[in-house]
């Protein structure tokens, strides 16, 4: 399976900060939405960043005032994404392989499509190996009288 | 009126589509703790989607599923209106009339186009065709494939590329022990096929077939199957992310491939390749504009940013004679009249299952989907199920907190008028029993699984609906 089949059933909005928001700002929005992360975009839409959870606990350590910083001084600037047409076990790899919670989606031109989370991840995998159970099993009741 | 699901009010739902996402649908509607009733819609008078029209004929046993979607077709509140398109004999807004909630499941009716100079040259044609041909469906029953012709490529390394390489290899005794179509049957006994090559873009350590289809090639009665040592011999990045992944049935697969590098001829009638790290780049058409070549290049792996091993075409290429080629690289769904679309995967425009609006990506009111149309085209019968269940989970929560449509004519006789009127030849569960008992019967005199109906007047004819 490929990584569209994860984006196929979301509905393709993408949530994202600015750079220029505050924490306060982006802890707001990540509560509204129940999400864990958020795609951080220069003004043109540019993915410039990813802000988790994570990276504001770690940042919260040795800076009380951290509601108020930028969200540019708190941010992850590497992000490696994915595209649509890469293989979801790869993905699932990589990403617990390098303890990724996220990882946003670009198309073929680097525009942002979407983002991923690892919980879809192993849904889909597990939806994998639980189809040829479910194959499996509805063959089994069919023999049954 | 009473609350919905009540025997007085019971909820009303429309699944448009009957193949196994829309049966799965049902059978988890009629365990809820109320009262349902299901009308299944098709716009074939034969129900069971691709379980009748895409699995191979040479597959029957897996075809035994459809057991278990009789027995939901047998539960009190469930109708079949077969020969029934939405969109055609229906609207949206007539389901809107007359259901609670509805349910699209109508699986990916077309298939995704190969971009290459050639591809309208005569002699190509999407798998999907040929699939849909040799199953008998009726509107691809009249089509023509060239099988005079001695070679044959398949684009794509999938298991329908694994269905569709095994139906032009196999012998005529083989097939006919199957329900494949009876004109099919004729054909392919006739076809002057020798040589099929099954190109895959990237290597054996990401091929898309399953173990035992990529087993099963290897074991036909007159077809004898190779791979070719310099492409199934695995690059470092293959082989480091297969050690990664300590994926056991991926290495069986793989050693499957790489031991038919080994095989030599044994004098059967028919050569099949299985070749990787290749992907087509033109196809070449004779002076009729039919296809007589292609030409190949050839590919190396490189790791994308995500860890995915993509394919990158080298300087070298390489020109095969081919007669016949096939495009087996994905079904893909069409749009329904008045149902949004997302256009990128060919899907439903869907949240989980909850059909939403393009500009508020809100849910659309009582509307859902399941299946190959929500989540694209993917995954074995089975995978539909967790799918179906998880769509009606939704509108059981949906449904308790108020959110289902509110139909003017949410009476079942209501509906049933209505469609009498629109295709007074709709084909009822009980009007399906009776043909499959017909091809079962035929199919029996010749000692083959069912003699399929191809042809919707036969169908009709053979109920006495003519
Ligand atoms: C060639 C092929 C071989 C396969 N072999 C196997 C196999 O051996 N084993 C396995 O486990 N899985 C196999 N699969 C996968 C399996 O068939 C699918 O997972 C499954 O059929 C998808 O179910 P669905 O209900 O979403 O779609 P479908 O099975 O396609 O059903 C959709 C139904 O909707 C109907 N419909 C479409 N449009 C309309 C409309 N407008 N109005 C009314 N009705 C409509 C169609 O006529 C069809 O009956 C195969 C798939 C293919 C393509
Ligand atoms: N026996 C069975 O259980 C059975 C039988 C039939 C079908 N099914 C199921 O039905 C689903 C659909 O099967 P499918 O075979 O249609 O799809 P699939 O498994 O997605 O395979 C598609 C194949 O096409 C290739 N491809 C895509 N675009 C290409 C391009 N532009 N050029 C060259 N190659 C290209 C893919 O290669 P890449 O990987 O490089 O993209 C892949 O090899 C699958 O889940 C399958 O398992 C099951």
């Amino acid at each position: 399976m490929k990584v569209s089949g994860i984006l196929s059933i979301k509905p393709g909005d993408v949530i994202t900060a600015h750079p220029q928001q505050t924490i306060q700002e982006a802890i707001g929005i990540l509560a509204a939405r129940n999400i864990g992360a958020l795609l951080i975009v220069d003004d043109v839409g540019k993915l410039v960043g990813i802000l988790s959870e994570r990276d504001i606990v770690r940042k919260a350590v040795m800076h009380k005032g951290v509601f108020d910083l930028p969200v540019a001084e708190v941010m992850t600037t590497h992000v490696v994404t994915a595209l649509p047409q890469d293989d979801l076990m790869s993905v699932a790899h990589t990403m617990t392989e390098k303890r990724f919670r996220h990882m946003p989606i670009l198309d073929s031109d680097g525009e942002l499509i979407g983002m991923i989370s690892i919980g879809d991840v192993l849904k889909a995998q597990r939806d994998k190996y639980r189809g040829e159970i479910d194959t499996l099993e509805t063959q089994l009741m069919a023999d049954e009288d | 009126m009473s609350e919905v699901g009540t025997a007085e009010n019971p909820l009303r739902v429309a699944i448009i589509g009957a193949g196994p996402a829309g049966f799965y649908a049902a059978e988890h509607l009629f365990k809820q703790k109320m009262a349902v009733q299901v009308d299944m819609y098709d716009r074939l008078p034969t129900p069971f989607g691709l379980v009748r029209n895409g699995v191979a004929p040479d597959h029957q046993k897996i075809k035994s599923v459809t057991a278990v979607f009789d027995r939901t077709a047998k539960k009190p509140g469930f109708r079949f209106f077969g020969n029934v398109e939405l969109g055609r004999d229906v609207s949206v807004d007539d389901l809107r009339d007359h259901y609670h909630q509805i349910v699209y499941t109508t699986g990916a009716q077309t298939d995704r186009a190969l971009n290459v100079p050639g591809a309208d040259l005569e002699g190509h044609h999407p798998a999907t065709e040929f699939v849909a041909w040799y199953n008998g469906h009726p509107d691809f029953r009249d089509l023509q494939f060239d099988l005079s012709q001695e070679k044959v490529a398949v684009i794509g390394i999938g298991n329908v590329a694994m269905d569709v390489a095994r139906i032009l290899c196999r012998t005529p005794a083989e097939l006919a022990q199957t329900d494949i179509a009876d004109y099919a049957l004729e054909a392919l006994s006739k076809s002057n096929v020798k040589e099929v090559y099954v190109l895959g873009r990237r290597g054996p350590a990401q091929a898309a077939f399953t173990t035992p289809e990529i087993k099963e090639l290897g074991e036909m009665e007159d077809t004898d199957t190779f791979t070719i040592s310099d492409e199934v011999e695995l690059d470092s990045l293959s082989e480091a992310s297969l050690a990664e992944s300590a994926d056991r049935g991926a290495m069986r697969k793989v050693e499957i491939i790489q031991s038919y590098a080994q095989n030599q001829s044994t004098g059967k009638s028919r050569k099949l390749f299985v070749r990787f790290l290749v992907s087509p780049v033109e196809l070449y058409g004779d002076e009729h504009g039919h296809v007589k070549a292609m030409k190949l290049v050839h590919n190396e792996l490189y790791k994308t940013d995500a860890g995915s091993l993509r394919p990158r075409a080298t300087e070298r290429t390489e020109v095969i004679e081919v007669g016949l080629v096939f495009r087996s690289i994905g079904y893909r769904g069409v749009p329904l009249s008045g149902v949004p679309f997302n256009d990128s995967w060919g899907v439903i425009l869907n949240d989980n299952g909850r059909v939403i609006h393009p500009d508020t990506k809100e849910p659309v009111t009582g509307e859902y989907t399941a299946g190959w149309v929500k989540r694209g085209p993917s995954g074995v019968i089975g995978t539909n199920k967790p799918d179906s269940v998880a769509t009606v989970d939704l509108m059981m929560a949906d449904l308790q907190n108020g959110r289902y449509l509110h139909p003017t004519h949410p009476e079942a006789e209501a509906i049933a008028s209505l469609i009498a009127e629109r295709q007074p030849q709709f084909f009822s569960y009980a009007d399906w029993q009776k043909l499959d008992e017909l091809e079962t019967a035929k199919g029996a005199e010749l000692g083959r699984p069912r003699l399929k109906f191809t042809c919707v007047e036969d169908m009709l004819a053979a109920v006495g609906k003519a």
